[in-house]
This record gives structure tokens, C-alpha cells and sequence, in this order.
């Protein structure tokens, strides 16, 4: 199977790999996947607290090159963007931008469970502090 | 010397046709075409002829002690399907039980599974995790209904090389038919249907330097006298066990390829050793936690086969696909979408077998190839692995089993 020139692109130069310390305040942690389905995806956004815009995003991905394609898409796209605008971010958004075959559309799936996840562990962490949503 | 890109280290897929083959098949094509079973003009002599000779050569390769003992086929998988299919109606009377084992190809495997669904039992024998069959577990598995024992000679991804002629021992013992799909074997390590007992042996051109396309079953002559029903009917070729004209030119290619690697197998499995246990050495010395899959001192000479933790098979092939052929475990790779289930099979985690990574070697690789293949693969296995959030956890110590991960 041929790769797109995106994904490819994609694997060859991977944007914002990394890792942001967890309870840095204003970052939000997902880690989705799992080793034996072969794809485990981390991917963390970066909280400005003040005006709510993720400043900065980065993952690490185990797994094939769509799979490490769509999560380097996912930090590039959520950049910029603020909590609730990451949240409209869909899987096939990123098929269609990465042109992923039948085959590797579980890629891009895992992607956006890994945006929510990263989303709801923000929120999570940074509920506002009132009636009973006491911070984890 | 230059080196050549792409480079071939996929082996045990295919491999290129030796050009002395190709000479030799050349001349089948045009000027000697004539059909072998055209008994009555010189076209057809000569073309039975340079079938006979084939089929000399490919008798004496394997030990066999008649040429007539062998049946050409389309290739390794028709072999094997004629082998349990031809086996399982034609003994159905006598018993409906198959031994097999859970590391065949897929051909074996499939085929069992079709006589599974047509009323046979077939018993899977597993593996240890060392990649051999243990002869006592096929003793245990027999039956007093058991027809045949189907066991691999060498595995297509492992490249384990199992205790045949124990295995064809205890067959003779227990009056059992003895198949094994030798595809990966034949060429490449001492096969002698004679001092292994063997009764029925699969094998296949093109991973010997032949061309794609044609393949032969062994079927013993005398104890005991196999009889197989055919799968198609027709002309009766080939005793009456395979219909269809002969493919004279792919034969002739067959016997040439047979030929060159009974000559040279024993000088060239020790070059070719040497330039697998380089390129295992320069790898297992520099990546961490990479593990070799299969049993080290029973191996054919070409085969490598790692799995390295944390990264994912084909991301690994992705990064070095432009320049190198390899193939891998990893379910993306595969057709079924299932990672390598032989390698799942010895006991290693899934996660394993998605990370493994088979290097097969052949006669017209090089030092060179083999320095280039090794460097870049540490190189992009490093690169993955700062990717990799496995590698990043394992790390900071945290044991990934104790993760509990929402498997989709």
C-alpha cells in the first residue's frame, strides 16, 4: 500500500513531538490506544489559563505512520485553537486532510479520542473551583 | 562498491530469479516449445526431456529416490492444498483426524480450517516459545483415527528449523502419512525425504532463485505408497495427480535452481550466515530491549527476525522503505489485519508481535547492504522510539502491563 505525500511528510518530519509535565498548570494529558491493538497515542495541549487558547500541543504516538501522521496533524490543528473549538475537531476532518484509506481510518479515530481525552483531562484539572467540582 | 537502492532483504517472500536460471528457461519459450505429453514428434520429446531433467535435478535436492516421485504444481500453496486435501478424501475411510501445528503458513492453516468445516478434526499443536514444535506433543495429539501429520520444515517468519526426521519417525511408528510444507526449507538446508521419513514435502521455486509460478509436491512411491485424490481433473498429468500441461520453461528453471543451490548451499549458507550474524550483532548490540524471535541455533542462515519493544512494526518499515525491503509482524502489514500470529504464538506479547521485524537474506546480498540496512535501522528505530509514548513510560519505569488501556 502507497502512503499520501501528507503522510508521508507527516512521518518524515513529525510536528511537536514531546511531552509537557502533567501537572504543569494549563496542560491537559490523553493517552488513548493500547500496545496490543498495536497504536497507543499521547497527546497533550497546553492551556493558556487567561484567554482559554491552547498555546501549545505535543504528542508521542506508538504506531504505523497514519497513526503517527494523524496525532502530528492533531497538535498542528489544535494550536491557536481555543478549549471549545478543539472540541469540533472530527476524525474525518483528518481522513480527508491526510487521505487515509479504508484500512487506516482507526488512525484518525484514535486521533480525536485522543484530542477529547486531552480536553476532558484539562477540564477536568481546571473545573472552576465551585458548588462540588473539587479538583482532582 | 556503489550500493544499489532499493535493497532487497526480504527474502523469505521472494527472490530474484538467479540469471542462469533464466538462461536456462530461455530456449523453453520459443525455440523448444513443444508439449511434454506430445509423445509422437520431436517437439514433444524434447520438452519431455527437459521436464525429466528438472525433475532429476529437484529428486536429488531433496533425496528422493525416483524423479517420478514428484508432481509439479502452480507453486507452494497448490502443493500443500493437493497434500491434505488429496490425503483427507482419500484416506477419509481409514481416519478423519489431521495433526498440525499452530505456526504453519496461512495455506496450511486455511486448508485445515476448510477440512475442519468438511467434518475432519484437525488438532494444533503449539509451539515453545523457542519457535520448535515439541515431537511429544505430536505424539500426545495423535490419534487411532489420525491420517496425517502436517508440520512446516522451516518457518516462513521465524525461520526455526524443526526436528523433522524425529517427527517423521514417529509417523513411521504410529503408521501415520508425514506432509511437511518445506517452501522455506528446500534450497536453503538439507532436505532428504529418505533419512527423514518424510512422505508427502511442499516446495516452491521462487524462494530458491526460480521463477514465480510453479511449485512441486513429493508424494512417495514405496513405504508406503502414497495415493492422493487430485484437485483438478483432466488429463491425468502427472500420475494422474495433477491435470494440466506442464509449464516446461518454469520447470527447467525449477531444476536449474535446484541445481545451483544443491552445489553451493553449503559455501553460500555460511557466507550468508555470517552476513545475518553481523547484522543481528551490530543491531542487538545498539538498540535496547530488541528481541531476537525463534531459536538462534536452528535457523535457516538467512533468516533474522526482532522485535523491537515500544515501536510499531510498520512505522519501522516506513522508515526505511524507500531503500530497504523488509517485512513485518505488525498487523498493518498483513491482509488480514491480525498481527504475526506465529510470533504471538511463542508466547511474547501482542505489543511483540506487532514490533517484529523479519530480515531474510539472500545469495545476492552484500557486506555493504548489510552495514547500510543495520545502521539505518538502529537510526530509525531510535528516531520512533523518542516518538514513542511506551518507550517514554517505560522510562520513567512504569510497568505498561499495569496500564489499564481501553482496547477499541
Amino acid at each position: 500500500m502507497a502512503y499520501s505525500d501528507k503522510v508521508v511528510e507527516h512521518y518524515n518530519n513529525p510536528r511537536n513531538v514531546g511531552s509537557f509535565t502533567k501537572d504543569t498548570p494549563g496542560v491537559g494529558t490523553g493517552l488513548v490506544g493500547a500496545p496490543e491493538c498495536g497504536d497507543v497515542m499521547k497527546l497533550q495541549i497546553k492551556v493558556n489559563l487567561e484567554t482559554g487558547v491552547i498555546e501549545d500541543a505535543k504528542f508521542k504516538t506508538f504506531g504505523c505512520g497514519s497513526a503517527i501522521a494523524s496525532s502530528s496533524l492533531a497538535t498542528e490543528w489544535l494550536k491557536g485553537k481555543t478549549v471549545d473549538e478543539a472540541g469540533k475537531i472530527k476524525n474525518t476532518d483528518i481522513v480527508n486532510e491526510l487521505k487515509l484509506p479504508p484500512v487506516k481510518i482507526h488512525c484518525s479515530v484514535l486521533a480525536e479520542d485522543a484530542i477529547k481525552a486531552a480536553l476532558a483531562d484539562y477540564k477536568d484539572k481546571h473545573a472552576p473551583q465551585t458548588a462540588g467540582a473539587a479538583s482532582k | 562498491m556503489a550500493l544499489k537502492f532499493p535493497i532487497f532483504m526480504d527474502a523469505q517472500s521472494t527472490t530474484p530469479c538467479d540469471p542462469r536460471v533464466v538462461e536456462a528457461m530461455l530456449p523453453y519459450f520459443t525455440d523448444k516449445f513443444g508439449h511434454p505429453a506430445s509423445r509422437n514428434h520431436p517437439f514433444g520429446w524434447e520438452a519431455e526431456a527437459a521436464v525429466d531433467a528438472g525433475r532429476g535435478r529437484l529428486a536429488r535436492l531433496i533425496g528422493a529416490r525416483d524423479p517420478k516421485e514428484l508432481v509439479f504444481t502452480s507453486g507452494g500453496t497448490e502443493a500443500i492444498n493437493l497434500a491434505l486435501k488429496g490425503v483427507a478424501e482419500m484416506y477419509r475411510e481409514k481416519g478423519t483426524h489431521i495433526v498440525t501445528t499452530v505456526i504453519e503458513q496461512r495455506a496450511g492453516i486455511d486448508v485445515c480450517k476448510r477440512l475442519e468445516r468438511q467434518g475432519l478434526q484437525v488438532t494444533y499443536v503449539p509451539v515453545q516459545p523457542d519457535g520448535l514444535i515439541d515431537v511429544d506433543e505430536i505424539r500426545k495429539a495423535v490419534t487411532d483415527k489420525t491420517i496425517l501429520i502436517s508440520v512446516m520444515f522451516a518457518n516462513n517468519e521465524i525461520g526455526t528449523i524443526q526436528d523433522i526426521a524425529a517427527i517423521g519417525k514417529l509417523a513411521k511408528e504410529k503408521g501415520i502419512l508425514f506432509h511437511t510444507d518445506a517452501t522455506q526449507a528446500v534450497g536453503k538446508t538439507p532436505v532428504d525425504v529418505e533419512a527423514m521419513g518424510i512422505d508427502l514435502l511442499s516446495c516452491t521455486a521462487h524462494l530458491v532463485y526460480g521463477p514465480k509460478g510453479v511449485g512441486a509436491l513429493y508424494v512417495r512411491r514405496k513405504g508406503p505408497r502414497v495415493r492422493l485424490a487430485p484437485l483438478f481433473d483432466g488429463g491425468g498429468h502427472e500420475r494422474g495427480m495433477r491435470s494440466g500441461t506442464l509449464p516446461v520453461p518454469l520447470i527447467v528453471g525449477f531444476g536449474r535452481a535446484a541445481e545451483i543451490c544443491q552445489e553451493s548451499m553449503v559455501e553460500e549458507n555460511r557466507r550468508i550466515a555470517r552476513m545475518r550474524d553481523r547484522l543481528q550483532d551490530m543491531i542487538l548490540s545498539s538498540v535496547d530491549e530488541a528481541f531476537l524471535n525463534g531459536r538462534p541455533d536452528r535457523r535457516l542462515a538467512g533468516n533474522l527476525n526482532i522485535s523491537f519493544a515500544y515501536v510499531e512494526g510498520e512505522s519501522v518499515l516506513m522508515g526505511l522503505n524507500k531503500e530497504t525491503a523488509l517485512s513485518s509482524g505488525s498487523a498493518c502489514t498483513s491482509a488480514t489485519l491480525e498481527p504475526s500470529y506465529v510470533i504471538a504464538a511463542l508466547g511474547a506479547s501482542t505489543e511483540l508481535a506487532h514490533s517484529s521485524i523479519r530480515f531474510s537474506l539472500h545469495r545476492f546480498n552484500t557486506d555493504e547492504e548489510v552495514e547500510y540496512v543495520g545502521q539505518r535501522t538502529i537510526e530509525v528505530i531510535k528516531r520512533l522510539r523518542d516518538m514513542s509514548p511506551l518507550y517514554e513510560l517505560a522510562k520513567e519505569g512504569v510497568d505498561i502491563k499495569t496500564i489499564k488501556w481501553k482496547a477499541e
